[in-house]
């Protein structure tokens, strides 16, 4: 394509992303002059470029825009709604146009000329307007707040105004249009050129005049004033391709992993200036990967700013007051994260209005602000970033949404009984759950926020809701920073090996006597603490039928979505962080892997998706159907006989104490002076978070037992995404079978007491102790 | 002058094949290949070519030549251009790149079947034998 044309389309795509941010800023503060101005300068620039390179039909409606921009920037026109959805409608004219020229070099045969007849009609008051200026003798009449406004800046800097004479003069000539049906810019330039003249009033008489010549002066000085730090952003950035940093990032990739063989190689030599230049090579290659992965950053932003207008559009549809602020807007993310989140960010945003904030009038009468507010928010913590939702609408109704998934068989009425509010609000997640009455355009067609969550967590992000009611709802997605770089486990299955992203991976399991695959109904499944959990063999589900299994095989437990599954591969190898390539066109069709990486020693490995593994061995049908089938599995468990309880037995403060084991998370071993102490609390750093630690011993009554190598072994009990360790003084053996238990007096975190292997043991109740002891964790 | 054309030429199953040298990237020694489970018939495996990965293609497969001789494999890798990303071929030998003039050329008999007749262009009468010219089409070769 030619390169001017091609320059033009990027600089215009730029220009009109601004100009409807400020259009939709200008819709809030409609007296800021210096939004007009930089709306005016866009429209200008496109029109003068389009008139150099010959495009008519784009100038002509760039044309009507600026014609009625002037005469908003110049206080005849006050700006209105309808002003500001004709002029956002010339922006999508234009974007329309600029597509059409990047695709055929042409400005294509679309006829605007209804924008045109409406961009010029709502000139028309201003003809009045204007008119009434130029007739009556008294201009304090025709001056609306507005222009009064700008005046009362110009006094603040007084000393300015001279210095804007001389492009004050040069305005005329800009704004005077040719060929428009108005012909009050050039009286008015006149008018304006009187107080230029004499430039001492300027701050004296609030007339007309002084108050046109100042939002007029600054519209032609800023392209000036700006091109100093114009200039400094063009020397200090250049534009790139894409495609190059992408190649640049292939052979920054290439430089590691040769840099790790040279590093292996050069550690059996004895030289050391070899040794030095090494460690230099190693450096500098660490730290250009690291630069080079920031190349490829983009502040948040340039998704937001795209927002605004979507709220705009949506608020005026539903009849609604929407305020959008943004917070965190210049949090750093993975271009190709930001591409991924587009998507369900805009529909996050979409039901927010749609659903989340109420019209004025319910506003009114619940006593609040008829304008609505959404909130976004970005910052990272813990290695990710947090995007959040906020809207202070009337929150999610927890009993409606209750209703309606027992309505639709999504939950058991038992099930709904137990559910907390969090879990409830979060049902809206599955698939086939809408509570709109109202089926409106915009949301509420039952697919959505399970594509919203599918689309997150494909990413290897988390997305979930809170609300409070007649108050806010929240709606808060965590994702990595990057899609190009993610840790992962290499497994291997037959001689291959395979990449495991660690968002999916819950634990790894070697499976013998103690564990071992059983089958029910032909589906092959493990009972892990008590609960069945259905199993894939990689090799089948990947059909491999070269190389040998290896004798011991292990079970990785993973998780995609709400699901999760046991997956049976031969052998683990390392976990690491991997570069993610894509696969070539002829290997989209197979789901199965998400990307290819080249590990240390040079070789390809794939990556596995978890989702695609999963349907492709029927895991996820529906979810309707897995929990049927997950019933099925548990009731022919019980049928056959086969006990399901299993407890873990362990000893504390001199005594024999068990607790089921499907409470039991982890078992960890720390060593003594790992524990530290934070809000007054024993507290382990433990996963890369703090857990706290409760003392079984003491929790029970009984004297802290004393740990005698300095080993502390915990129980790790996790719920709803916190962790806890409880002290045990050592872990005894797992037993199975149907356990009777005698209910004990009432003794706070002891469910009773059982006789186990002959002995008699007492039971845990774990959530009751830590509710007790760390109830602040559980709320 | 004669018009001429620049093949790239190469050798498998003992058939001499053809490509426009334009098409040709590089040829290498053949790299370790990464088996893909559940990929196209015509997808070998997947390669590491200086850090970018590139999907082989069984030509052999693409051809219906048949499987190769017991303990002979593939010594050679031609990659080339495509509109949608580099290919790689596992070949047995690479050979000269030859200037031919266009009226060698001769576009493929009409009694020629299968697949193979998808992938070959056309067929070029070089003294003491038949040179057959590859399409440097993306989707005929990774036969998608």
């Amino acid at each position: 394509m030619n390169e001017l044309l091609n320059e033009f389309l990027v600089e215009s795509y730029e220009n009109l992303d601004q100009y409807e941010g400020s259009l939709i800023e200008l819709e809030k503060d409609p007296t800021s002059k210096k939004l007009v101005s930089a709306i005016f300068r866009t429209l200008h620039t496109v029109k003068g470029t389009c008139g150099f390179l010959g495009l008519s039909r784009l100038e002509a409606i760039a044309h009507a825009g600026e014609n009625l921009l002037s005469l908003v920037r110049d206080g005849v026109v006050s700006f209105n709604q309808a002003i500001a959805s004709a002029l956002l409608a010339t922006g999508d004219a234009v974007r329309a146009i600029l597509a059409q020229l990047e695709k055929n070099e042409t400005e294509g045969d679309v006829d605007y000329s209804d924008l045109v007849a409406l961009l010029v009609s709502l000139q028309s008051p201003a003809t009045k307007g204007a008119a009434n200026v130029e007739e009556s003798a008294k201009p304090t009449k025709a001056v609306p707040a507005e222009p009064k406004a700008a005046t009362v800046e110009s006094k603040a800097a007084p000393a300015k105004a001279p210095a804007k004479t001389e492009p004050a003069a040069k305005a005329p000539a800009l704004s005077a249009i040719p060929a428009t049906p108005t012909h009050d810019p050039k009286p008015e330039s006149k008018v304006v050129k009187a107080p230029v003249a004499a430039p001492a009033p300027v701050a004296a008489p609030l007339e007309t005049p002084a108050a046109k010549a100042q939002p007029s002066a600054p519209t032609v000085k800023s392209p000036e004033g700006d091109s100093p730090s114009g200039s400094k952003a063009s020397d200090s950035t250049v534009r790139v391709n894409v495609e190059l940093l992408d190649r640049l990032m292939n052979l920054v990739g290439e430089l590691v992993l040769t840099r790790n063989q040279i590093v292996q190689l050069t550690g059996s030599l004895e030289s050391v200036p070899m040794q030095a230049a090494c460690h230099r090579l190693n450096h500098i290659t660490t730290e250009l990967q690291d630069r080079m992965m920031k190349t490829r950053v983009q502040p948040i932003d340039a998704l937001w700013s795209k927002l605004p207008r979507t709220v705009r559009d949506l608020a005026q549809l539903c009849g609604k007051q929407i305020r959008l602020e943004t917070e965190g807007a210049e949090t750093e993310l993975d271009r190709t994260v930001i591409e991924a989140i587009k998507d369900p960010m805009t529909h996050l945003l979409r039901n927010s209005v749609d659903h989340g904030v109420e019209s004025p009038e319910e506003r009114k009468a619940a006593g609040k602000n008829p304008e609505g507010r959404i909130l976004l928010r970005a910052f990272h913590a813990a290695g990710l970033v947090t995007i959040e939702i906020i809207d202070d609408g009337g929150g999610i109704k927890v009993d409606r949404v209750k209703a309606r998934a027992l309505e639709r068989n999504l939950i058991t009425p038992e099930k709904a009984a137990t559910m907390s509010q969090q879990e409830v609000v979060n049902l809206i997640f599955q698939a086939g759950f809408s509570t709109a009455e109202k089926v409106s355009n915009i949301s509420g067609r039952g697919v959505g926020m399970d594509v919203v969550k599918t689309q997150i967590e494909k990413i290897g992000g988390m997305v979930d809701m809170s609300t409070e009611v007649g108050k806010s709802t929240t709606c808060r997605i965590k994702i990595p920073l990057t899609l190009a770089i993610i840790p992962v486990v290499i497994v291997g299955c037959r001689g291959d090996r395979f990449a495991i992203p660690q968002t999916n991976l819950l634990e790894v399991i070697r499976l013998d006597k103690n564990l071992m695959v059983e089958t029910v109904h032909e589906t092959p499944v493990v009972r892990l603490r008590g609960n069945l959990l259905p199993i894939v063999f990689l090799d089948s589900v990947l059909a491999i039928k070269t190389g040998e299994r290896e004798e011991t095989q292990h079970l990785v437990v993973l998780q995609a979505g709400d699901r999760h599954f046991g997956l049976v591969v031969d052998t683990i190898h390392e976990a690491e962080e991997i570069v993610v390539k894509p696969l070539g066109r002829a290997l989209t069709a197979v789901s199965c892997f998400a990307g290819a990486t080249i590990l240390g020693d040079g070789h390809v490995a794939l990556i596995l998706d978890i989702f695609g593994l999963g349907s492709r061995a029927s895991m996820f049908q529906s979810t309707r159907a897995a929990n049927a089938l997950e019933g099925e599995v548990k009731a022919q468990g019980v049928g056959t006989g086969v006990p399901l309880n299993e407890l873990l037995v362990f000893h504390v403060g001199g005594i024999r104490a068990a607790m089921p084991l499907e409470m039991v998370s982890r078992l960890e071993e720390f060593s003594g002076d790992q524990i530290e102490v934070a809000a007054g609390r024993q507290v382990i750093q433990y996963g890369g978070s703090i857990m706290p630690l409760i003392s079984l011993s003491r929790a029970l009554g009984f004297e802290e037992s004393k740990s005698i190598d300095g080993r502390v072994q915990t129980i790790v009990y996790a719920r709803n995404g916190r962790a806890v360790g409880l002290v045990i003084d050592g872990v005894e053996e797992i037993v199975r079978g149907n356990i009777e238990v005698q209910p004990a007096g009432r003794r706070s975190g002891v469910l009773g007491s059982a006789v186990i292997g002959k002995q008699i043991t007492e039971l845990i109740d774990a959530q009751d102790l830590v509710r007790t002891h760390a109830s602040d964790l559980f709320e | 002058m004669n018009k001429t054309r620049q093949l790239c030429t190469f050798v498998l199953d003992g058939q001499t094949f053809g490509i426009h040298v334009d098409c040709v990237l590089e040829v290498i020694r053949s790299l370790p290949l990464t088996h893909v489970p559940l990929a196209p018939e015509a997808v070998c495996g997947l390669i590491n070519l200086r850090g970018q990965i590139v999907t082989a293609i069984d030509l052999r497969r693409r051809l219906e030549l048949g499987p190769p001789k017991e303990g002979k494999t593939a010594r050679m890798n031609i990659i080339i251009r495509t509109s949608e990303g580099p290919l790689c071929f596992p070949i047995d030998e690479v050979g000269d790149v030859v200037d031919v003039e266009e009226r060698l050329f001769e576009p493929v008999p009409e009694t020629m079947t299968g697949t193979a007749r998808k992938l070959i262009d056309s067929v070029c009468k070089l003294p003491g034998t038949l040179l057959l010219v590859l399409k440097g089409d993306f989707a005929e070769l990774a036969g998608i």
